[in-house]
């Protein structure tokens, strides 16, 4: 079906017009961090480009350290969401035994509880364990995830019962065939996975403000909240020079997997 | 099952042997099972249910600065709650919140996501500019706003006043402060409300829009008709998880406006989190999670009771 020449117009002006309402605070954070800060002072337009702001947020402060925590933290939560989720997803597929199925209705109730509903008890839980300021104090409380289980699960089930039949009597055991051949198999709902799990860890704000209480483990975004209250002078230039270096991982990463994410995420939330 | 018992003959001892077969299996299944279930289990456990009964427990007492139990004291820490001003104000700002924010976001999403569900040349790039803010953290929005909301220097007032009208104080002024933050949740939220819907729209039959097309239907006609109607499983589910994220909204509020002008944007998390970790009342601070817990209760089931009625599933 061709789409006449007027509408088409309607289409590609009412797109644009939004993209560049919805981008626009984006891009605005991405110029002004080249901006000096007179210019940003007096409202200009920017008279000239300059890489001060960065080298500044840099010098000031161990951006450097908060970008590392922070990759590793969220490393380390994906790496446990896509182990766990996939371990009770292959459960719930593929092994048959009593209770299975209340299980499966205590994954669904905990769905229902918000995590700030009972942070203060898990804050100190992390205290007694004496992981405040720890990695496993920052990733080990998300690991288990209903989402991701509910989602692989659904990718599990395409998979042929007879195929694990056949590698039974093969003499193949679960654990092998969870390994080699369903999670072979499912690779891109795990890559789906992955890339959610990875983002919503980096952006997580909360947790970290509560269970860092120094430099040695703090995420970048407290490290931004820092930059922000502590930037004496208003030098806005800085900190968004700081803000567009939070937002540029998760940014690329988001580009990069935009279509397989929207596919995974409508999969696993509407089946 | 019938095959074997009518094939061969069985005899009691054997069948005896049987069954213990068949229990020792299920045994050995049900170890296997909970096996593969065991770390999320233990997980759930220890930082999930525990914690949630620990929470209702501890909204009974009164606690040191450590949050060890000090005094029972009933109900009066609910009590104390509901006759506190400033935690009547946090609820209702928070409803008002969950009002500004959850249709204003799905309306644009939704509009967002029509647009870009035309099959035009470079709608690839529209499409990423929309889920864009997906990848934008809530520190990183909340710190473009603060500058967009700036009083002297920011865009919003620069623009206002060159339209010849008086600037806003958007994050001082209590009668703005709370649009102010749901403007930046609004934003924050459209790149995965978009994702979700564009995503629905692209699940629907296109057979149904060419049947309609051969009955000569208009555009609107086949929004309202087809489109709306077949996409409302994902509405549904959008307007349950934008409702559920603005009841525990906390980083937008934490940079913007710490709870203030005069607690018009102390939403409950925050005021939970000000009462346990700078109050020290943790008391005081678990009956509010506690109310939390139960209204995000109650919103789940409403949505799916109204959700089974009115969604129209394929």
């Amino acid at each position: 079906m061709t789409i006449p020449i007027t509408r088409k117009i309607i289409f590609y002006l009412l797109l644009i017009i939004s993209s560049m309402l919805v981008f626009s605070p984006t891009l605005m954070a991405f110029v002004m961090s080249f901006m000096t800060n007179q210019d940003i002072m007096t409202g200009s337009l920017p008279s000239s480009l300059t890489l001060d702001n960065y080298v500044k947020a840099f010098n000031q402060f161990p951006l450097l350290k908060y970008l590392f925590n922070s990759l590793v933290v969220s490393i380390v939560i994906m790496l446990g969401q896509l182990i766990l989720s996939s371990l009770a997803a292959y459960a719930f597929v593929f092994l048959e035994f009593k209770g299975r199925d209340l299980l499966f209705y205590v994954f669904i109730a905990t769905m229902m509880v918000p995590f700030e509903a009972s942070i203060i008890p898990n804050f100190h839980i992390i205290r007694d364990l004496g992981w405040i300021d720890t990695y496993p104090g920052l990733t080990v409380p998300f690991f288990a995830m209903a989402f991701g289980t509910f989602l692989l699960r659904q990718n599990f089930k395409q998979i042929p019962k007879e195929l694990r039949e056949a590698s039974q009597i093969a003499g193949m055991g679960d654990f092998k065939f969870y390994l080699t051949v369903v999670l072979p198999v499912a690779r891109t709902s795990l890559v789906t996975l992955g890339v959610y799990g990875f983002l919503t860890s980096w952006n997580m704000y909360l947790w970290p403000l509560l269970s860092t209480t120094n430099d040695s483990v703090r995420t970048v975004q407290i490290g931004l909240k820092q930059l922000q209250t502590q930037e004496q002078l208003n030098d806005w230039g800085v900190i968004m020079a700081g803000a567009i270096i939070v937002v540029i991982p998760t940014l690329i990463l988001l580009f990069l997997g935009q279509s397989k994410l929207q596919k995974g995420l409508t999969e696993g939330a509407l089946k | 099952m019938s095959m074997h018992s009518t094939a061969i003959p069985a005899t009691a001892g054997s069948q005896i042997h049987f069954d213990k077969v068949k229990r020792k299996q299920r045994i050995k299944n049900f170890f296997k099972g909970m096996l593969f279930l065991l770390p999320s289990i233990v997980l759930f456990g220890v930082f999930l249910f525990y914690p949630l009964v620990r929470t209702i427990y501890l909204s009974f007492f009164l606690t040191d600065a450590a949050g060890n139990t000090t005094v029972f004291v009933n109900w009066e820490n609910y009590v104390n709650l509901f006759s506190s001003p400033v935690f009547l104000q946090s609820i209702k700002s928070t409803f008002l919140f969950v009002l500004y924010t959850v249709p204003v976001t799905i309306i644009i999403a939704l509009f967002l996501a029509v647009i870009a569900n035309e099959k035009l040349r470079g709608i690839g790039l529209f499409r990423t500019l929309y889920s864009s803010t997906m990848g934008i953290s809530v520190a990183a929005a909340s710190v473009f706003w603060l500058y967009l909301f700036h009083p002297s220097i920011g865009l919003l007032n620069m623009l206002l006043e060159a339209a010849g009208i008086d600037g806003v104080g958007w994050l001082t002024d209590p009668a703005w402060a709370l649009i102010a933050v749901s403007i930046t949740t609004i934003w924050m939220n459209l790149g995965f409300t978009f994702l979700i819907l564009l995503g629905g729209l692209q699940s629907i039959d296109s057979y149904l829009y060419e049947s309609a097309d051969i009955d000569g239907a208009g555009y609107f006609y086949k929004l309202r008709r087809i489109t709306i109607p077949m996409l409302s499983p994902s509405l549904f589910f959008v307007i349950t998880v934008t409702i559920i994220n603005a009841f525990q909204t906390f980083g937008q509020i934490d940079i913007l406006t710490q709870g203030g002008p005069v607690n018009a944007t102390n939403l409950i998390v925050y005021s939970i989190y000000r009462e346990a970790f700078v109050n020290y009342q943790f008391g005081s601070a678990s009956a509010q999670a506690v109310l939390l817990f139960i209204i995000i209760l109650i919103m789940t089931f409403l949505q799916f009771k109204i959700g089974e009625r009115r969604v129209h599933y394929q």
